[in-house]
């Protein structure tokens, strides 16, 4: 398809509304804003948009230990430079003026008719990121990608290709950070391409304000016995959140694993799932969310649909309300249309369980000091696969914020 | 020492303790036998202070304080400690991580040498309690207090569900809980154990023992003999000798 089909096809979509979460009204949003200037040093940029971006991954300050990084603010990439042989990291943009074959990837894990949001992506195109990883390379630090929204009532546009090719393996962390005090809105499309034998882990860590609005957009393709690990965090107020990855496993013994860590306080409203269709022999995935809230709405989605045969598959979604007047509503969803496929899930949603705070009491912890114990264990997900330095970055994410939900 | 004085104790507003009256002094081990439903396990539950369990008459005294309204923690904290019969399970809370609590402010052995020895070295880093089995919860409760070091040892049936090949090494870290090696006047540990099979008599020096029946004490002795005489002849003649004994007190009374 060429570029102006999808430019028509995105036409046909441009008022069509979500499966899920809020309608955003987008003429209430800037389409385009100035371009800034390139940043060849981003240890230059100020003092707090560094210490916001170090609270979602991104380190500015001495990126040594990292393989690559990526900076897009508002609409323009101010910044980008991959540290090492084999991989490439470079604008959207630079990267379809270099290769002709990589519109290609266009539109092919997220079709671009989906709804309004992926329609306004391709009809007001903008940046993102392409990363690449070569046959055989493998990242020896994560490369670190962020987005920033600096400009009020900015609808940020981003359109990322992330591609794996046969046997390398990329580590990515994203981190996305809104500094502005009114009302915005970030869409984002990413396209991963994980080839044959390659294996992407992509950390994506979220820190917005109260009043944007984000709606991410996100495909994977993963082949023959490749394996894709996507971990979310978000635990920062946000006005309304929608996303619900879909991930296909397309070749045999292809593999998706996707980890969510959601905290809500009150005034945010998310709605987030992951989706895994399992259409090749032997392909499996695991899906796990743990959602809290502190007064806001989670609406904490799952779904995986097996059908191949011998594919397995399992959904955890568990929810913990802390406090206040915030709901979670866990929907877990499976389906198969084959004997022999393996399917389960398990959901809970409740508060603290007094008796496990009374025993951690017990033992001579205060009652806040047993639940802050019982939250910071809530939200320790065990993350197989994922790098020593992107486990340690989790971490102190879900740290930073503990002391906001106690 | 422990005090407890003229207790009565509430669980949902309905009153499962009468008048419990016990002392243990320091290096005492007691235990407390009865069938099903005494309030044997409410007993323990309110002297470490868990809020379910509402003292509605009467006193706790620890070391001469009175603790009656203390909250779990601060009891915790003064040195009182729990085996619990069914701990619960804290998802992503790890043994290491309530061991590393249970060990602070104490010098000694470490979390990593006392799992070795209650031969628990492999789930020091799953999450406390889950999926263990047994026996490996009642290790686990008492490698928890070793690393405690209370001064008073609460004990909910440390023994139940644990087979004969464990149950020595169950004995084992009671006695060293209890400071069974030392003679009488250097034992400090004071130990209350809930038993029903009592073979755990063969690892403490228990020299007292009560009958907890119906939310009272019915009798007072040697645990010995207690346990002999419930092996024999079960709780019911217990209930039969408790009523007995009642009976020929207001008969006593009456005469007089």
């Amino acid at each position: 398809m060429t570029s102006k089909n999808y430019q028509d096809k995105a036409k046909t979509a441009a008022t069509k509304k979500a499966a899920f979460g809020d309608d955003i009204n987008l003429e209430e949003y800037l389409a385009a804003t100035e371009e800034l200037p390139y940043q060849d040093d981003p240890s230059q940029l100020p003092a707090p948009t560094r210490e916001q971006m170090r609270q979602v991954g991104v380190i500015v300050d001495d990126a040594s230990q990292r393989s690559g990084t990526i900076i897009q603010m508002d609409h323009s990439v101010i910044h980008s430079l991959a540290r090492q042989e084999g991989v490439e990291v470079m604008a959207t943009g630079q990267a379809l003026a270099r290769y002709d074959w990589l519109s290609d990837y266009f539109w092919q894990a997220v079709a671009v008719d989906s709804d309004k949001y992926t329609a306004h992506v391709e009809l007001h195109q903008a940046n993102g990121y392409f990363i690449r990883a070569l046959p055989g390379a493998k990242t020896v630090y994560p490369i670190q990608a962020c987005l920033y929204l600096a400009r009020n009532k900015l609808a940020q546009n981003v359109h990322n290709i992330v591609i794996a090719e046969e046997n390398s393996e990329l580590h990515i962390i994203t981190g996305c950070a809104a500094s502005i005090n009114e009302p915005g809105l970030h869409l984002g499309v990413s396209e991963f391409y994980v080839k044959k034998g390659a294996k992407i882990t992509f950390t994506m860590i979220h820190s917005w304000t109260p009043d944007v609005s984000v709606r991410p957009r996100s495909g994977i393709v993963v082949e023959e016995d490749g394996l894709f690990l996507g971990n979310y965090v978000l635990m920062k107020p946000v006005k309304s959140l929608q996303m619900y990855p879909t991930a296909r496993c397309v070749g045999e013994n292809a593999t998706v694993r996707f980890n969510s860590i959601l905290v809500t306080p009150p005034g945010s409203a998310m709605d987030i799932g992951s989706r895994v269709l399992l259409d090749a022999r032997g392909t499996r995935t695991e899906v796990i969310s743990r959602a809290i809230t502190t007064g806001g709405n989670i609406v904490a989605r799952g779904y995986i649909e097996g059908s191949a045969p011998e594919v397995k598959g399992h959904l955890e979604c568990r929810g913990l309300i802390l406090q206040g007047e915030g709901t979670i509503h866990a929907i877990p969803e499976l389906k198969g249309d084959l004997a022999g496929i393996d399917l389960s899930h398990e959901a809970a949603v409740g508060k603290i369980a007094e008796e496990e705070v009374e025993y951690l009491m017990a033992r001579g912890l205060t009652r806040t000091e047993a639940t802050a114990a019982i939250v910071r264990g809530f939200l320790r997900v065990d993350i197989e696969g994922l790098p020593p330095e992107l486990s340690a970055e989790l971490q102190k994410a879900v740290e930073a914020s503990e002391q906001d939900i106690m | 020492m422990l005090e407890i004085k003229g207790l009565d104790v509430a669980v949902e507003k309905r009153q499962i303790l009468h008048d419990v009256n016990l002392t243990i002094r320091e290096g005492e081990t007691h235990v407390l036998f009865g069938p099903n439903g005494a309030g044997k396990t409410t007993l323990l539950m309110a002297i470490m202070g868990f809020p379910k369990y509402v003292v509605t008459r009467g006193s706790v005294v620890f070391n001469g304080q009175d603790i009656t309204g203390l909250p779990v923690d601060e009891r915790a904290r003064l040195g009182i400690g729990m085996s619990f019969q069914r701990p619960p399970v804290v998802r992503g809370v790890t043994t290491r991580d309530i061991m590393n609590v249970c060990l602070y402010g104490h010098d000694g052995e470490t979390a990593s040498q006392l799992a070795e020895k209650a031969n628990l070295t492999d789930f020091l880093d799953r999450d406390i309690n889950y999926g263990f089995s047994g026996g490996e919860l009642k290790r686990s409760e008492l490698m928890q207090l070793l690393a405690q070091r209370p001064n008073l040892a609460l004990l909910d049936e440390p023994e139940s569900g644990v087979d004969l090949v464990n149950i020595a090494l169950i004995g084992q870290l009671i006695n060293e809980l209890l400071d069974k090696e030392c003679p009488m006047r250097e034992r400090k540990c004071m130990g209350l154990i809930i038993t029903h099979s009592g073979h755990i008599l063969d690892y403490v020096n228990a020299r007292t023992g009560y009958v907890l029946y119906d939310g009272r004490i019915g009798c007072e002795g040697d645990p010995h003999e207690m346990l002999a005489t419930i092996k024999e002849k079960g709780y019911q003649e217990c209930i039969r000798c408790i009523a007995g004994i009642s009976y020929d007190f207001e008969e006593l009374s009456r005469q007089s």
